[in-house]
């Protein structure tokens, strides 16, 4: 779990993910990588200390009503009720408690609140679409809002993103932070998302998608969907003073 | 396995800037420089929807987290973060780093943007350490004629440090 670093400090070192689990730089089916994808190879970062910290930001960063996205305004928003809810986890399984989870989202109707989104869809003077959590001391984090909608996006021909909210985390090290997109079960719209696609493996792509959760649904108010974030873990054995990654 | 990244889409803006987010220390605080620079993409125009984060040691070299072994600091967030703004530009008032163990001084820097479904990771290194900047075992990774990409210039009020995503003069980027 730690190694002797050539600084002769003790330090935790995090497992690189397998190969296939997050989508190459370089998606020629997503047109925006086109001229953003750094063409030279990636050097490789050793762990040492600046790698192994990272910003533990928490409870200092919240608001009252900024895990409850149906509470921002005076008048509630558009749109199907639904609870999000899940656990932030390292790769083996052990929650990040006090760890912040931020949101962003699309309304019902698929439009951001945000000046370059003019798509013909109406904004919702009720909902702004941005959300914060800290999660609890067993990695918990939940979310009141609304469920957004698909939206065109001029990708492609006829390009619609499936339904999604933005997520941002950090774990407690630099070399966990992730922004990623929750998706919903059973999207029609999955086939045909080069953004969804971009990521090779199939059984990563399926940890975007949220689940359907019946037990956390509130009756006569609010559907829920669960969704489990999951960071680097550690490394299990032990290594020797030296950097062979 | 871990969760995937994706990208944060043109619309970031709306959920990852904080009103402090470019102060890693508040105005005033001895010591204290500005790190501004442009994000640039393959084709050398600027990058108006991207996000920069910084995350960096105190200037005596230490982090206020529980793995760091040499124990407690004072608090220092460490942390920073802004948007680009129309013209790409980004500024974070921070204070410069002291050195590491083994390490020159340096600030790691994470880059978001539409386009990029992964953020890209570089590091800012700075020019009066040439001595601790040789001797830096990350630099000395990178090839040659690329290490100067990582080294920021002065500038009036601190540093200028520009990220190229692509092309010439290609900004080195880590795999972390
Ligand atoms: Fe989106």
């Amino acid at each position: 779990m730690t190694a002797l670093s050539d600084s002769g400090l003790i330090l935790p070192r995090y497992r690189r993910d397998p190969e296939g689990t997050h989508p190459p730089l370089d998606s020629p089916g997503y047109k925006s990588t086109g001229l953003r994808h750094p063409k030279q190879p990636l050097v490789l970062l050793p762990h040492k200390l600046t790698e192994i910290t990272g910003p533990l930001l928490g409870p200092g960063r919240l608001g009252e009503f900024d895990n409850d996205l149906t509470r921002q305004h005076p008048e509630e928003p558009q749109g199907q009720r639904i609870i999000v809810h899940g656990r932030l986890l390292d790769g083996d399984g052990r929650p990040v408690p006090n760890s912040l989870v931020e949101l962003w989202q699309a309304n019902a109707g698929g439009r951001y609140k945000h000046v370059w989104d003019n798509w013909p869809c109406p904004v919702d003077p009720n909902f702004d679409g941005v959300g914060r959590a800290v999660t609890d001391s067993e990695g918990r984090y939940e979310f009141t809002t609304i469920k957004p909608g698909a939206y065109p996006w001029k990708n492609h021909d006829n390009a619609w993103r499936p339904a999604h909210i933005h997520f941002s985390v950090f774990g407690t090290a630099f070399t966990q932070r992730l922004v990623t997109q929750m998706y919903f079960p059973d999207d029609p719209l999955f086939s045909q998302d080069p953004i969804f696609n971009s990521v090779p493996d199939e059984k990563a792509r399926q940890r975007m998608v949220s689940r359907f959760d019946l037990s956390r649904t509130v009756p006569e108010w609010a559907l829920a969907f669960e969704f489990d974030i999951v960071l680097r873990g550690r490394e299990a054995t032990p290594f020797e003073d030296e950097e062979d990654e | 396995m871990s969760t995937p990244s994706q990208t944060v889409g043109p619309y970031l803006g709306l959920g990852l800037p904080w009103d402090d987010g470019p102060s890693v220390v508040d105005e005033g605080t001895p010591g204290a420089v500005w790190i501004r620079g442009v994000v640039y993409d393959g084709a050398g125009k600027l990058v108006p929807d991207a996000l920069i984060e910084t995350w960096q040691a105190d200037a005596d070299g230490r982090f206020d987290h529980p793995d760091d072994p040499r124990g407690a600091t004072s608090g220092f967030r460490g942390f920073g973060r802004c948007p680009t703004n129309d013209e790409g530009e980004y500024g974070i008032r921070t204070v410069v780093p002291g050195a590491l163990p083994g390490e020159a001084p340096h600030i790691n820097v994470s880059v978001f943007a539409r386009g990029l479904l992964h953020r890209v990771v570089t590091r800012i290194y700075f020019p009066g350490n040439a001595e601790a900047n040789a001797a830096d075992p990350v630099l000395a990774a990178v090839p040659e004629d690329r290490r100067g990409t990582l080294i920021a210039t002065e500038s009036g009020d601190g540093y200028t440090f520009d990220v190229r995503l692509q092309g010439e003069g290609e900004t080195v980027f880590f795999d972390v």
